[in-house]
C-alpha cells in the first residue's frame, strides 16, 4: 500500500505561541519540532506498510526551517518526505491547508492518507475530513485501533459514547487518535539513515493551488484568566478542608 | 435568511450540546434544525421548544453518513442561502462540517465560544489552549460555517413549535460514502453524567495505576458526582474515552470540579476551567492546576482521597 502520512512541524509547545502584534500572525521560529500527536499517525502508517509490503511518504506543509521535525519523523522509519514550503501559503486556514495536502497526496499517488485527529498548535480538527472531500474518498476519522482485513481497513472509530466497528476499502483518509498505538522511538540507525532519505520540496504553484481566504481576524485578546485561590499543604486534614469547601459551595 | 443548526440525532434525540447551539441560533431569528436521524413527534416537539421554526430531516444514511450529508446540505445551501450553518463541535459534526466546507469552498471556524450576529457574522474562538480569544469575521459570500464548543451557551427552552417539516433522503455518495459500520458499542458509564452533574471528580496519571481509579469512584459515590479523566489515563487504557475532559474530550461546567493527580496541562484546562469552583489535589506545589484552583491541597491522592470518601459517606 502507498501510504502518505501528514505531519506538521510546530513551535515547541513548551515555549508559548507568540503572535506578531501588527499582523496577528503566529511567529514561527526556524527551529520547529515534530507535532507529538503526529507520531501516532506515523506509527500506524509504518505498521500498515510493514503488513502490506508498502511505502510511507511523509507530507508536510509549512516553513521547512531547519527540518528538525521532519528528520525526527524520517528517523522513525518513513521512506521519504514531501514538503510544501511557500511563503504565499503562510497563515493558511484549514481549508487551504487541506487543499494543498490533497493536491500533494494526489500528485504523490496514494492508497491511504493518514493524519492525526487534531494538531497541537492549530487544533481546528477538520483538515482530515476536508482532505477526504477534496480527494473524494471515505474519511475514517477518530480511529483508535487500525488493522487490515484482507485488502480492506478495519477500524474502531471513537464516538462520544463508545466506538463503531468500521470497514472500508481504499483509497481513504484515516485520522488516528493518540493512544491508537505506542509510537516507536527512532533508533540510532534510523537517525543516521534519515540523513540520506529523499526530501522533495515544492511550492503552491507546483501543485496548482493558491491560498484563498474567506475570513478575517478582527481582534486577538488574552482570555480572561482565572485567579488561583488558597493552596495548603496536606497535614493529614486536607480532606476536611475539601469537605468544608463543598459545604460552602452547597453541594453537600 | 435563516440560521441552520446541524444536529446528529442520538438514541435519546438531539444531544445537549446541539440544543445549546439551537437556543443561541433561535435568539437571533428564524432557525432551521437539520436533523440526521429518526425524527419522532417527541424529537420534533423538543426541537421546536428549543427554537427551531422548521426541521429538515435527513433520512436513509447508512455507513458513515458525512459524505452524503454534505452533498445534501450543499444542495440545500445553494437553493436557500442560509446566513450560517452552526454545528456543536462533536465528532460526528466535525466530519460533516469539514466535508461540507471543502465541498462548498467556505472556511469553517472551529473552537467557537461565541457568535455575534450583528453586522455580519463575528465568531469568537479559542486559540493556544484557550489562553487567547480570536474574533473572526467572514469576508466571502456564502454561509458562515461554525463549530461551537459544547457548554458555550445555555440550552434554554423557548416554548415554540415547529411550523414546517421537510424530509430529505440522503443520496448515494459513491466511493466517498462507501465505508460500512458493522456495529456500534456503547461504553458510556452509568450514573451521573459529565454534561449535567453538579460535581465532577477527575483523576489523572498521579493516581499511579488503573486500579487506583476506584479512589475517584469512592469519593464520587456519596457526592453523587460524575467521574472524569485526563487524556493521559484514557490513552493508557485505565478508563474509557467517554470520561475524558479537555480539548479532545468533553467540556464541562459543574458547580465544583475536583482534579486529583492532574497536572493541569493546557489541553485539560480548556475543558474545565469554566467550572464554577475548582479544587485540586496534587503532590507537586508547582503543578499548573493550582493556578486555576480555588482550593489547592498539596498532598498525596492516596492519603487524601480515602479519608475524604470516609467522611463523605458519614456526612
Ligand atoms: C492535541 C492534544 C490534545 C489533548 N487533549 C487533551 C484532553 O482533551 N484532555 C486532557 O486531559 N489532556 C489532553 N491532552 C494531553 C495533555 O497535554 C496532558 O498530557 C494530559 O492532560 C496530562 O494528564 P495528567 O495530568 O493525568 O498527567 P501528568 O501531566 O503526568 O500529571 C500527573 C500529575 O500528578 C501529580 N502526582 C503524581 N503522583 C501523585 C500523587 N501520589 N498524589 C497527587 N498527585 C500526584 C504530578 O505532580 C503531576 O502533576 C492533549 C494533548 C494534545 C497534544
Ligand atoms: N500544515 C500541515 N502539514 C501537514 N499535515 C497537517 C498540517 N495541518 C494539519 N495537518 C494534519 O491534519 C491533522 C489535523 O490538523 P488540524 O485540523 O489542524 O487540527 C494533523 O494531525 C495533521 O496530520
Amino acid at each position: 500500500m502507498r501510504i502518505v502520512v501528514c505531519v506538521k512541524q510546530i513551535p515547541d509547545p513548551a515555549t508559548p505561541g507568540k503572535l506578531d502584534s501588527e499582523t496577528n500572525r503566529l511567529i514561527r521560529p526556524a527551529e520547529q519540532i515534530l507535532d507529538d500527536t503526529d507520531r501516532y499517525g506515523i506509527e500506524v502508517g509504518l505498521n500498515l506498510a510493514e503488513q502490506t509490503d508498502g511505502t510511507v511518504c511523509l507530507l508536510s506543509m509549512g516553513p521547512s526551517g531547519t527540518m528538525q521535525g521532519i528528520r525526527q519523523a524520517l528517523a522513525m522509519g518513513a521512506d521519504q518526505a514531501v514538503m510544501v514550503d511557500d511563503p504565499s501559503l503562510e497563515d493558511s486556514d484549514a481549508l487551504t491547508t487541506a487543499r494543498v495536502l490533497a493536491a500533494a497526496a494526489r500528485r504523490q499517488g496514494f492508497d491511504l492518507v493518514v493524519t492525526g485527529v487534531e494538531s497541537t498548535d492549530g487544533y481546528s480538527g477538520v483538515v482530515p475530513q476536508m482532505i477526504a472531500e477534496f480527494l473524494e474518498v471515505p474519511a475514517l476519522t477518530f480511529a483508535r485501533r487500525v488493522e487490515m482485513d484482507g485488502a480492506d481497513l478495519r477500524i474502531e472509530r471513537q464516538t462520544a459514547s463508545g466506538f463503531d466497528d468500521v470497514r472500508s476499502g481504499t483509497p481513504a483518509v484515516l485520522s488516528v487518535t493518540a493512544g491508537a498505538v505506542e509510537p516507536r522511538y527512532p533508533t540510532f540507525r534510523g537517525i543516521m539513515a534519515a540523513k540520506n532519505k529523499p526530501i522533495e520540496t515544492m511550492t503552491a504553484a507546483d501543485l496548482g493551488v493558491a491560498q484563498t481566504s474567506g475570513q478575517r481576524v478582527v481582534s486577538v485578546e488574552p482570555a480572561p484568566e482565572r485567579q488561583g485561590g488558597e493552596v495548603v499543604e496536606d497535614d493529614g486534614t486536607g480532606h476536611l478542608r475539601i469537605v468544608e469547601f463543598l459545604e460552602s459551595a452547597k453541594v453537600i | 435568511m435563516s440560521v441552520w443548526v446541524f444536529i446528529e440525532g442520538t438514541d435519546s434525540g438531539p444531544g445537549e450540546s446541539a440544543l445549546e447551539v439551537l437556543s443561541k441560533a433561535a435568539s437571533h431569528g428564524e432557525t432551521v434544525a437539520i436533523y440526521l436521524g429518526e425524527a419522532s413527534e417527541q424529537v420534533l416537539a423538543e426541537l421546536g421548544r428549543y427554537g427551531a421554526s422548521a426541521v429538515y430531516v435527513l433520512t436513509g444514511g447508512g455507513g458513515l453518513p458525512a459524505a452524503a450529508v454534505s452533498i445534501t446540505l450543499a444542495g440545500l445551501i445553494e437553493q436557500e442561502s442560509p446566513e450560517a450553518v452552526l454545528f456543536a463541535q462533536t465528532y460526528a459534526s466535525r466530519d460533516v462540517a469539514g466535508r461540507l466546507a471543502a465541498r462548498i469552498n467556505r472556511p469553517v471556524i472551529s473552537n467557537a465560544v461565541d457568535v455575534a450576529f450583528e453586522s455580519g457574522y463575528r465568531v469568537t474562538s479559542e486559540l493556544f489552549g484557550g489562553t487567547k480569544l480570536v474574533e473572526t469575521s467572514f469576508t466571502a459570500q456564502g454561509p458562515a460555517l461554525v463549530l461551537v464548543r459544547p457548554k458555550s451557551f445555555a440550552a434554554e427552552p423557548r416554548g415554540g413549535t415547529v411550523g414546517r417539516v421537510e424530509e430529505h433522503r440522503l443520496p448515494e455518495a459513491g466511493h466517498a460514502g462507501s465505508a460500512q459500520v458493522l456495529g456500534s458499542k456503547v461504553e458510556q458509564s452509568e450514573g451521573p453524567q459529565l454534561s449535567s452533574a453538579k460535581v465532577i471528580i477527575s483523576g489523572g496519571r498521579g493516581l499511579g495505576g488503573a486500579e487506583a481509579y476506584s479512589l475517584i469512584e469512592e469519593v464520587a459515590e456519596p457526592l453523587g458526582a460524575a467521574t472524569g479523566a485526563t487524556r493521559a489515563i484514557v490513552d493508557a487504557g485505565w478508563v474509557p474515552y467517554s470520561k475524558q475532559v479537555g480539548q479532545t474530550g468533553k467540556t464541562v461546567k459543574p458547580e465544583v470540579y475536583i482534579a486529583c493527580g492532574v497536572s493541569g496541562a493546557m489541553q485539560h484546562l480548556v475543558g474545565m476551567k469554566d467550572s464554577k469552583r475548582i479544587v485540586a489535589i496534587n503532590k507537586d506545589p508547582e503543578a499548573p492546576i493550582f493556578s486555576v484552583a480555588d482550593l489547592g491541597i498539596v498532598g498525596d491522592v492516596h492519603n487524601v482521597l480515602p479519608k475524604l470518601a470516609e467522611v463523605l459517606r458519614e456526612h
